[in-house]
């Protein structure tokens, strides 16, 4: 794009503005937070970066969100209905819902965010496959009809993750899907501030004077937002050292993130409380399914064999009160939990895995080990692989790079050879993993799946008939047939969870636990 | 010394079209993938390839480059990836930051290190010596993130005498804006010091031993009028030439020290577009840091013939 000078002065003067904007917003109850990562990309649509995410939930509203149990529960809906054939749902928004715009939220507001949210996520193209219409029955009320049952109908739409169902308005969420959006107007609690916007810096939110919060007290994501702040401001800081310095001496109120090494600086300080996430991370070993000697299951039992998630813990974070053993692919601590197949019994059984690798005829390949060298939460699990993998006699190289290249080279099925990989690992945060339809480490559809490309159609059917089960019993009972074939056919191995730490100075109160940072709900004195 | 510039002018012309192949080159052909840091971790292969194809990642090599060549010549430095801002615009927002934080570094070493080098020349063998050259060892040994950690431990979180960190535009508050620009300015300085003063004292040293030296001080010039009248002028050249240099090892510790003191300079935006595959800003910032080169070693050439009239061009 060419700027003239007269644009540079208006950039230049944009950005002079910015800076005082900040600092002149002395005058009303400013938080001051730093998140875990600079937001960049505003379209929550088409990243499912975390950060992004976060954004979005300031700026849009959600027709259902997760509670603190991970259960769907109504937020800009009021009433909702199903027919007795499960083939129709009815929902009903709430009065008095208005866009940052003026404009009020409509029903055909809704059909078009979902229509757009539909063409890309997961469960969203899911449920567009079997949707045959969406109509506004007026301006409040719309209704979907399918053509078979959809189970997990409120638990897509209260998606917590990846890829929320954002509310926008008709004339943004119509344009095509592909396209970023550049214009951020939502119905939520808070405006985002575009004239302080300075990508992988700093930006800015006010309060929504116009938001009708719902009168229940916040629980999760789901209950009412009460905003009582008048401005957020977001600081992105490269150095987490320099974050924590900063809210040490006072000059943010708010540290999205931290491990549980970081936090034993601030221990002993009146002025901060230091509290754990509610959402902890899951880490797991993946395998390239595609490529031989990981092609063979018996290989992968193997090393499935080997691998305890006390010891990965223990060596990797450390203190227990920070982590935790989780045999449940689904989470721990959710509605899907269950401990269904669990193969790790606390001790690693080197003489079963040396007689499956033999068994297998494994004859002295070289595993290729791949890890971002750049990502701390990374960093222990490739050394202590490989050393469970020496011990068992297999050869291994661990090959470090950056992330960048590390994302794109695990997005490879290929061999070694030409450009591919063995085994890498994968880092989530839990609210990813909660639904059988979202979870990626479910996509079985081979070198079309997400990266370990696991093959495997049987997953693939569980994955319907879950889709088309209303019964939440009989839908757990499918999650226990998906997870104990999992562990069976080792699609990867979870090596436990671990939790980061929240930390706001003592000056901040009502601050809601939730797996996604939410500002709601918070004061300052 | 008009033809010298216009020479100047015409030769960084090719200069950043190699500049703007290499870039080009080294980029695409690196690993990594935009569209998969722009569709998040844990995105899914489709997702993936629609983001790719939206971009024009999915035309064929010579297509991109002949198109983005295109754009330059236009004047259009195509936009960001990942914040679809205009390149030119992340640029300039950041510019700012990281030229009053390099010119006070510069200052500061100017101000503090020649002299200190010149003395440390002048009274060669001493004490003072000594103590300028440990002082300068150790601020090539420690690397510019300990010694800016260090002064933010003792000197803002200790002693509540800085802000640990950001950035205000001396144009809208100047008192605040020298707060937090002295102590990345210090981190930053001390490693440039470190340099120029070990170059100050070799070239003072040097010239301190010719002839004319030895007819100044036996016309009865005092010592100081030596060191500072005959001697320093004499040996600026290759201290002109070093501070010239050392622009390149400024540029590499304002990563570091912008990281550390979270300042929003053009060193954190080319690592974070360099980490994130952001094409075009990486793309943009090469060819603005070679333009920086270009015109730093310009006014190099013209300070070679404002110090030394002998220079001829």
């Amino acid at each position: 794009m060419l700027i003239n000078r007269r644009e540079a002065l208006a950039l230049s003067a944009g950005a002079l503005l910015a800076t005082t904007n900040l600092a002149r917003a002395q005058g009303k109850k400013t938080l001051r937070m730093a998140p875990h990562a600079a937001l960049r990309v505003l379209d929550p649509v088409v990243t499912n970066a975390y950060i992004t995410r976060n954004h979005a939930y300031m700026v849009y509203d959600t027709l259902f969100s997760v509670d603190s149990q991970y259960r769907p529960q109504p937020q800009m809906v009021k009433d909702w209905s199903v027919s007795a054939d499960k083939l129709a749902y009815t929902f009903t928004l709430r009065e008095k819902l208005a866009f940052h715009d003026g404009q009020p939220v409509t029903a055909e507001d809704c059909i078009a965010s979902i229509t757009r949210w539909a063409s890309k996520d997961v469960v969203g193209l899911r449920l567009a496959a079997v949707t045959t219409g969406m109509k506004a029955l007026d301006a409040r009320t719309f209704r979907i009809d399918l053509k078979e049952p959809f189970g997990p109908m409120l638990e897509g739409f209260a998606r917590p993750s990846s890829i929320p169902l954002f509310i926008m308005p008709r004339r943004i969420a119509e344009l095509p899907a592909d396209k970023v959006l550049e214009e951020v107007v939502g119905s939520g609690p808070f405006k985002f501030v575009a004239s302080e916007f300075r990508p992988g810096v700093s930006w800015a939110y006010e309060r929504n004077e116009a938001y009708v919060p719902r009168d229940e007290a916040p629980d999760g994501l789901a209950g009412g937002k009460q905003v009582k702040v008048d401005r957020v401001e977001v600081i992105w800081f490269p150095s987490k050292q320099t974050a924590i310095n900063a809210l040490a001496k006072g000059e943010i109120d708010l540290l999205e993130n931290m491990n549980a090494d970081q936090r034993s600086q601030l221990q002993g300080n009146k002025d901060v409380v230091v509290r754990r996430r509610p959402g902890p991370n899951a880490s797991t070993v993946r395998f390239n399914w595609a490529q031989p000697p990981f092609d063979n299951v018996k290989v992968r039992q193997a090393v499935q064999a080997v691998v305890t998630q006390q010891d990965y813990m223990d060596a990797s974070i450390g203190e227990p009160e920070s982590y935790q053993v989780c045999p449940a692919f689904f989470g721990c601590g959710t509605p899907l939990e269950t401990a269904v197949g669990f193969p790790d019994t606390g001790k690693p059984d080197i003489a079963k895995a040396k007689a499956l690798l033999k068994e297998a005829g494994y004859n002295g390949e070289k595993i290729v080990i791949i890890t971002p060298g750049d990502i701390a939460s990374f960093a222990p699990l490739a050394p202590l692989t490989q050393q469970l993998l020496r011990q068992i006699g297999m050869e291994s190289e661990i090959q470090t790079m950056e992330w960048s290249a590390f994302l794109t080279r695990r997005a490879k099925p290929a061999p070694v050879a030409e450009g591919g990989w063995n085994l890498a690992h994968a880092v989530f945060d839990r609210i990813d993993l909660i639904s059988p339809l979202g979870n990626l480490n479910f996509d079985a559809r081979g070198k079309a799946a997400y990266t370990g490309f696991v093959d495997d159609p049987q997953t693939e059917a569980l994955k319907g008939r879950y889709q088309r089960e209303t019964d939440p019993a009989r839908q757990k009972a499918i999650v226990e047939e998906m997870q104990k074939r999992a562990y069976e056919l080792v699609f990867y191995i979870p090596l436990g969870t671990y939790f980061d730490y929240e930390t706001f100075r003592s000056t901040i109160s009502g601050y809601v636990p939730s797996p996604v940072m939410v500002v709601w709900g918070v004061d300052k004195r | 010394m008009l033809r010298l510039i216009a020479l100047r002018v015409a030769m960084a012309v090719p200069v950043m079209l190699v500049v703007a192949t290499i870039v080009f080159l080294l980029l695409r052909l690196s690993p990594g993938d935009p569209a998969l840091v722009l569709a998040g971790d844990n995105a899914g292969p489709e997702a993936v390839a629609r983001i790719r194809a939206e971009m024009g990642l999915d035309r064929p090599l010579l297509v991109q480059y002949f198109g983005w060549l295109g754009e330059i010549a236009r004047g259009r430095f195509g936009i960001s990836i990942l914040s679809k801002v205009p390149v030119l615009a992340l640029i300039r927002d950041r510019l700012e930051p990281t030229l009053v934080l390099a010119l006070s570094a510069i200052v500061i070493t100017v101000v503090l290190a020649v002299p200190l080098g010149a003395i440390a020349a002048w009274r060669h063998n001493s004490w003072i010596d000594r103590g300028v050259m440990m002082l300068s060892v150790v601020g090539f040994s420690v690397p510019a993130f300990v010694i800016g950690y260090l002064l933010i431990l003792f000197l803002s979180v200790k002693a509540d005498l800085f802000p640990v960190q950001g950035y205000v535009s001396p144009f809208s508050d100047p008192v605040a804006a020298l707060r937090h620009l002295a102590l990345p300015s210090l981190t930053l300085a001390l490693v440039f010091m470190a340099l120029i003063a070990r170059v100050t004292r070799s070239s003072v040293l040097e010239v301190l031993g010719e002839d004319f030296v030895r007819t100044a001080r036996a016309k009865g010039n005092v010592e100081r009028r030596v060191l500072w009248r005959h001697a320093l002028p004499n040996a600026a050249v290759p201290i002109i030439t070093v501070i010239g240099l050392g622009i390149a090892l400024l540029i590499s510790g304002v990563v570091v020290t912008e990281s550390v003191f979270n300042l929003p300079g053009v060193g954190r935006l080319t690592i974070d577009a360099i980490l994130a595959r952001d094409y075009p800003v990486v793309q943009g910032l090469m060819l603005f840091f070679a333009l920086i080169y270009v015109g730093v070693n310009l006014l190099i050439d013209i300070a070679y013939v404002i110090v030394d009239p002998r220079i001829r061009y």
